[in-house]
């Protein structure tokens, strides 16, 4: 069982939803990444989901490209973020999910990168650009190394593909709110909580819900219906709204702690 | 076995990369299609617009003057240069836009490089009546202005990426970030043999057209198969069209001409095949330009349609099973190529094509004896006026 089935385990018997909070690793630089991992952690995030920075990431939006440029400039690399995730586990447990496109992992080696990613103390993987289908070998050597492999429903997601996604998943469901890219929105789809419980009636497993939240009453009504929620672009617009900070943690913290019920 | 197979893999390359948003819309795109190609009614529609519509079938042409330059070589062009729009690129959207039709797509997009497959994506968009937007890099924009205006005067609308490279690369990322958002009214069209499955299968359907008229042409006028197939080389899909019809007939050698830019060894150049390493982008795993670190490089070619990292996936094929052999050829390799065939035949090649040309004097110096060629002349040369004026 991993850290993150532990953490669902643990809040479904405080009958708690979980709070989700994405940032891309090296941004503004590694070392401040890592304080907010603490930070976050200690502001009551339940699971980080840190970004790998990819040059060419299909599902993401602006906000998220950028923050992935701005950190690539800075030269930051697979290895090195797997390095602060070791240094981070000595004051931190909170789980920590990798994001990132399948060919920074595929180029790394599959085996080696879950290898060194389980010596570091990741939790899980989440490859929005690997389906299933493509993830055989990848999910065979997360399985054995107990990393959780999340995979994708989306509003498109066919009936037929259901089972093979949640068969795959562990951890949780990433359930993406809407067709489209990352990046906070005012509106979400109208049908959202309505497709969110057909999901949830798909599967046992926990179904969290990101892409376009990024306010208090959103992370409120849609913890209300799944078993927690990711913000994303919001938390990144933040870090980089207040980069020349000195106390800059501390208010991304504090921003966090405002969207979390 | 025929390939690719039922998840789209030509070996260990091709298949769906895609986030889960799109792995229905491309299930529809794949039932649709296997539908169509087996359909009288579509089959007759599509060769209908290729005839009367674009203009074939294209002639193939031994180029007298153009051969009398080389020692051993007999070459025929293959001109699609001289189909509507001026490049092979016509075949593959009209083949989409009957299948958009079919599925009720309303709207249209693209991503585009050298402005080639925006135009004639603008073009089909127009005779059909639907809806379209074109995704060029902003560098691009610069280099290709004339068919900027060409896709606005057909009523597209040119959307300018202005991210990463500023390019082909980057033009793709926004058209699949456009078709994640929008995947329920929009039909992407894929200009290339590239992309997730089934686009590198239909594109190369789309395409073989080209192949499949060469080699009869070829056998009319020759009573043999030719020795070579040359064709220029970027995600691949005026090259695939040519070389799909001769897989099977072992005896036909076939070369894939990549951009080689400012050379191989420079770091500067767009040829994925020759010296690029395997990964994923854009769908499909293949060859691919990429650091270290596995992020994408940025490409470099003097032909804006060559000036991409990645290449069609049954591209990588060919090379791993040695079915054909990928060579680089420079821009100067190119301009001397352009300059040869337009003074030898008074044909001006497109900037990607010209590279083809320019690797037939390599050629030439490893060939012994006599040797028969078939190159595909895939686009001409008028929308790079602008950019040869300061080159030459």
């Amino acid at each position: 069982m991993s850290r993150i089935d532990k953490k669902f385990k643990e809040l479904k018997q405080l009958k708690k939803k979980a709070f989700i909070a994405f940032i891309s690793a090296g941004d503004p630089d590694l070392r401040t990444t890592a304080d907010l991992v603490i930070a976050l952690g200690n502001a009551g995030v339940d699971i980080i989901e840190l970004g790998i920075p990819f040059s060419d990431p299909l599902a993401d939006g602006p906000t998220i490209q950028a923050s992935f440029e701005r950190a690539l400039k800075k030269g930051v690399t697979v290895p090195k973020i797997l390095q602060m995730v070791g240094q981070v586990r000595k004051f931190s447990q909170t789980p920590i999910a990798l994001m990132t496109s399948y060919n920074p992992v595929f180029h790394y080696g599959e085996e080696k990168f879950i290898k060194d990613a389980k010596a570091a103390g990741v939790d899980g993987i989440i490859i929005p650009d690997l389906p299933p289908e493509e993830a055989k070998t990848l999910i065979a050597l997360a399985r054995k190394a107990d990393i959780s492999t999340v995979f994708f429903f989306s509003p498109t997601t066919a009936a037929h593909r259901v089972k093979r996604i949640s068969d795959a998943s562990t951890g949780f469901i990433y359930y993406v709110s809407l067709t489209g890219v990352t990046g906070a929105r005012t509106a979400l789809p109208p049908d959202l909580i309505e497709t969110i419980k057909k999901a949830k009636r798909a599967t046992k497993k926990p179904v969290c819900v990101g892409f376009g939240i990024s306010t208090r009453e959103q992370v409120k009504a849609i913890s209300a219906v799944s078993d927690g929620v990711i913000v994303g672009s919001a938390i990144v617009k933040e870090i980089e709204k207040n980069s020349s900070q000195p106390d800059m943690v501390d208010r991304v913290a504090q921003f966090v702690k405002n969207l979390m019920i | 076995m025929s390939l690719p197979d039922k998840f789209g893999h030509f070996g260990e390359f091709g298949g769906k990369y895609v986030p889960e948003t799109l792995m229905a819309v491309l299930e529809e795109l794949e039932t649709t299609f296997t539908k169509a190609r087996h359909d009288k009614k579509f089959k007759d529609e599509f060769a209908h617009y290729l005839k009367e519509y674009a203009g074939r079938p294209t002639n193939l042409y031994l180029a007298k003057r153009l051969s009398s330059h080389f020692k051993h070589l007999k070459v025929y062009l293959k001109r699609e240069d001289l189909l509507h729009t001026g490049a092979h690129k016509i075949n593959n959207t009209l083949g989409q836009i009957i299948l958009a039709k079919r599925m009720g797509k309303t709207r249209i997009i693209a991503e585009t490089g050298a402005g080639q497959h925006g135009v004639a994506t603008a073009t089909a968009a127009a005779l059909f009546g639907l809806k379209c937007e074109i995704y060029m890099g902003e560098e691009d924009i610069h280099r290709q202005s004339l068919n900027v205006f060409r896709m606005k005067l057909m009523g597209a609308k040119v959307v300018p990426v202005t991210s990463g490279s500023k390019t082909l690369k980057d033009a793709m990322n926004e058209a699949i970030r456009d078709w994640v958002t929008n995947v329920n009214d929009t039909f992407y069209i894929i200009g290339s043999v590239a992309g997730p499955h089934p686009y590198p299968l239909m594109v190369r359907e789309f395409q073989s057209v080209i192949g499949l008229e060469a080699r009869k042409q070829f056998v009319m006028k020759e009573k043999k198969l030719p020795d070579y197939l040359v064709a220029c080389v970027g995600g691949g899909s005026n090259a695939m069209g040519l070389f799909h019809a001769f897989f099977n007939d072992k005896k036909v050698k076939i070369v894939g001409v990549e951009a080689a830019g400012h050379g191989l060894a420079s770091g500067q150049h767009s040829a994925a095949v020759c010296a690029g390493e395997t990964g994923v982008l854009h769908g499909s795993k293949s060859k691919l330009l990429q650091t270290a670190d596995g992020q994408i490089k940025i490409a470099h070619s003097i032909a804006a349609g060559l000036d991409y990292p990645g290449v069609g996936p049954e591209h990588s094929y060919y090379k791993s099973i040695g079915r054909a052999d990928y060579i680089g050829v420079t821009d100067k390799e190119a301009i001397e190529g352009l300059k040869l065939l337009s003074q030898s035949e008074g044909i001006i090649p497109a900037l990607e094509t010209s590279h083809a040309i320019g690797y037939l004097s390599k050629l030439d110096a490893k060939v012994k004896g006599k040797a028969s060629v078939i190159v595909c002349l895939s686009g001409r040369g008028d929308k790079d006026v602008n950019t040869m004026k300061d080159l030459i």
